[in-house]
């Protein structure tokens, strides 16, 4: 066997001997590979944040690449400039004009996906240590960005109105005692994911003169804005602040195809300049066939309606799971009424550990949610779960929401007997015991502040 | 005997499927390597009809946790007749429950940690509630919580008082219907694997796992390269290490383990105490068996041919006894 390349453990070690120290913070974890099962047929996965691609119509699909073929193959198949092309970018500009946003089409660059915001605005602006403030709890693809370019990120809860701007104010008060200045605030202000929830208009006011006071940057990731089923629209903060300390980052994943790749980003010229930098170096420029895709599409199509026929039926599935919600998750649980979005936000007893159920609801029921220890760096939210309603159809959300509910009540019932405590169990059979629905403003207050317990007990052994 | 065609079970729906898949794809290298045919199976539902349709002579299970390691893939091998690596029904089942394990180690006088395993009828029906000050008196704290049939360390606990025990408790039954209190040693964690030479079980050096910083040797710990440092021969005095191969040799026999397994102990205050045996270790990069076999001079490969010798040269009355 002389000539065989053969793997040792020696090798391995010298591999892991060549690694970066911020590989050290960057974590796997046996909740990634349960979420892998997630993705098998027999399960019914309401964790992934999916938008519902099959109801684009084959036909347009068809129409615009067969019309790419003939007109711009060559332009198609090649490298394009790194900030996007100028008529994808002046889809974009349509876009933003929709909820209210006048952008300049030379200070937007196209991006691989909006994740691919967040990486580089981090990479940007961030060395070992800094400070990045976010909602607690943040969306889950941010915390592994954060960590691998080592920051130091600060969590602020929410409410019902979102992030509690008073709360920011004080840490950012008392990070000036300790002489750190946070380089920028991340935020999901409307439907946040995973929370739901939606920034009020005064906090939105407030969070920008804020930035504008402390010279801060804020970074406002905004993929649900268009996703609105019910209400009026907010202003986004880049509207409020005129693009002056708010990076915005928007996505054609929930409104066209998350498929395509394409995001964007908005920013003061001079960050911006440093951002095109680092796309060049992480991928020289986005696909020129998808941006192709989007200009013919928008060219020929009417993407407003699309958004309006997603909105229709999302609409529809949200309401079937808080319905859901309201029949088969017990009475201690607590979730999030999102006006708008793709996620709801239930949590539960204390003593229940989500990335555990998630074991129970893999193994006995066959159905999948995302642990809400997913949207915290320090441990935090093990009682919560995110569930999505954009990727399942109504009889997959209740029969799922049902499913969840079951193994959770197992767990709550076992809990009653270990202290010979009485059975807090709901009781399906008396439904009438349920209290009405108390005013949604207190009820979410409740449900999204999680200062429940120290991230320690949670971070050990799971 | 040489293997014509090789019939590779791996994935699974089991929790510890992303393990399967690794162990598979370090074992799909080595017997391309090898120049041995095979076929590489995802357990699934089409499970029978797959292996029917695979022309295998033999099949390796690079199967972890339920269904795979637990003897029921095996029992099905046994139906269709396809002699496969490892351990057979009965030893799959002695090593998966390792309630059963320690019900075996202490009859036969093996050292391991005292311990007490409940069921979630014995909560829910016969009041076991009402006995666990009396267990947590016993046992002393930490107490280490851990789901009966589950690998990878999933599902394992500590609690550090007894207000800790009820969520622990939840957190183990998350994984199966039956939990096991057992007494916290403190001390290294060695793993000694056993590979049988010409029908002899004969222990590999002594892997000694030193997590970087966790409070044990959990899942992220095993599975990320780096995590971890493994000392492999670890650093033993003489008859500490002629101890511990001593003991691997006899919970392998004792449980009729067959080809080769793992056993998994810790070195405290006491000496040596066996926490677990593992019929079907993982062969993923990180895994141990693999780095004691490579300290013994048997390359991946060499190991990988190895389990499927032993495989062909099982007479189905040795599988089925175990």
């Amino acid at each position: 066997m002389k000539d065989r390349h053969q793997t040792t453990s020696h090798e391995i070690e010298r591999y892991a001997g060549l690694f970066a120290k911020r590989t050290r913070h960057m974590r796997s974890s046996a909740m990634r590979d349960l979420m892998e099962i997630t993705a098998r047929p027999e399960v019914i996965s309401l964790a992934g944040g999916l938008p519902d691609t099959s109801s684009f119509p084959p036909e347009s699909f068809a129409a615009i690449t067969d019309k790419i073929a003939r007109q711009s193959c060559a332009s198609a198949l090649q490298y394009g400039p790194t900030e996007g092309s100028t008529r994808t970018k002046e889809c974009i500009v349509e876009v933003m004009a929709a909820e209210g946003m006048r952008a300049d089409a030379d200070d937007i660059v196209v991006t691989t996906g909006g994740q691919q915001v967040i990486d580089l605005v981090t990479k940007t602006l961030i060395d070992p240590g800094d400070v990045v403030i976010c909602e607690a709890p943040t969306y889950p693809g941010a915390v592994p960005t954060f960590s691998s370019y080592e920051a130091d990120v600060i969590q602020i809860e929410m409410d019902s109105d979102g992030m509690r701007v008073d709360l920011l104010e004080e840490t950012l008060a008392r990070l000036d005692g300790e002489q750190r200045r946070p380089k920028f605030i991340y935020t999901v202000p409307t439907f946040q994911n995973p929370a739901g929830v939606t920034l009020s208009a005064p906090r939105r006011r407030r969070l920008v003169e804020i930035a504008r006071e402390r010279e801060l940057l804020v970074l406002e990731d905004n993929p649900y804005g268009l996703l609105r089923y019910e209400g009026e629209p907010l202003p986004p903060l880049y509207a409020l602040d005129g693009g002056e300390y708010v990076i915005y980052l928007g996505t054609f994943s929930k409104i066209l195809s998350p498929g395509i790749r394409l995001g964007w980003v908005t920013a003061p010229g001079p960050v911006l300049s440093k951002i095109k930098l680092g796309k060049q170096a992480a991928d020289l420029c986005s696909s020129s066939l998808t941006q192709q895709f989007v200009e013919i599409y928008f060219q020929e199509s009417n993407w407003r309606r699309y958004v309006q026929d997603l909105c229709g039926v999302y609409r529809q599935r949200r309401d079937a799971m808080l319905d859901a919600l309201a029949e088969f998750f017990p009475r201690e649980a607590e979730w999030t009424q999102p006006g708008g979005g793709l996620f709801i936000w239930a949590t539960l007893p204390d003593f229940i550990d989500t990335g555990d159920l998630l074991a129970k609801a893999l193994r006995e029921e066959r159905v999948a949610f995302v642990p809400g220890s997913a949207a915290y760096v320090d441990g935090r939210g093990g009682s919560s779960m995110r569930l999505n309603f954009s990727g399942a159809d109504v009889d997959g959300i209740v029969e799922g929401v049902r499913r969840i509910g079951k193994v959770v009540d197992e767990q709550i019932s076992l809990f009653s007997t270990f202290a010979g405590r009485s059975s807090e169990a709901p009781s399906r059979d008396e439904p009438e015991d349920r209290p009405a629905d108390p005013p949604p403003d207190v009820r979410l207050a409740d449900v999204v502040e999680l200062p429940r317990r120290g991230g320690e007990r949670r971070a050990q052994g799971s | 005997m040489t293997p014509r065609r090789v019939a590779l079970l791996k994935g699974g729906p089991s929790l510890e499927r992303q393990v399967s898949l690794r162990s598979a794809a370090r074992v799909e290298d080595a017997l391309e390597r090898l120049g041995i045919e095979f076929v590489s199976i995802d357990v699934g539902r089409t499970l029978v009809d797959d292996l029917r349709a695979s022309d295998a002579d033999v099949a390796f299970v690079a199967l972890h946790g339920r269904g795979g390691e637990d003897g029921t893939v095996q029992e099905l091998l046994e139906i269709v007749g396809i002699p496969y690596t490892g351990s057979g029904v009965l030893a799959c089942m002695r090593c998966m429950d390792k309630v059963l394990t320690k019900h075996m180690l202490l009859e036969e006088g093996l050292p391991t940690p005292d311990f007490f395993a409940f069921s979630e009828i014995a909560f829910k029906e016969l009041g076991a509630g009402e006995a666990l000050p009396a267990i947590e008196e016993r046992l002393g704290f930490p107490v280490v919580v851990k789901p009966a049939a589950q690998g990878s360390a999933l599902g394992i606990k500590f609690a550090r008082a007894a207000e800790d025990v009820p969520e622990a408790l939840i957190a183990a039954f998350s994984y199966d219907d039956r939990v096991l209190l057992e007494r916290h040693v403190e001390g290294r964690e060695l793993a000694v694997s056993v590979l049988e030479d010409e029908g002899e079980p004969r222990a590999l050096p002594v892997v000694e796992a030193k997590p970087e910083q966790q409070y044990f040797y959990d899942f992220e710990a095993r599975y990320e390269i780096g995590k971890t440092e493994f000392l492999c021969p670890a650093d033993l005095p003489g008859d500490v290490a002629a101890r511990a191969h001593e003991l691997a040799v006899a919970v392998y026999r004792l449980l009729g383990c067959y080809g080769f397994a793992r056993v998994d102990m810790i070195l405290g205050d006491d000496g040596l105490q066996v926490l677990e045996a593992q019929a079907i270790p993982g062969l993923t990069d990180t895994s141990l068996l693999p780095q004691a076999a490579e300290a013994a001079d048997i390359t991946f490969e060499q190991l990988v041919e190895k389990m499927l010798e032993q495989a062909l040269a099982r007479t189905p009355a040795s599988a089925t006894a175990g």
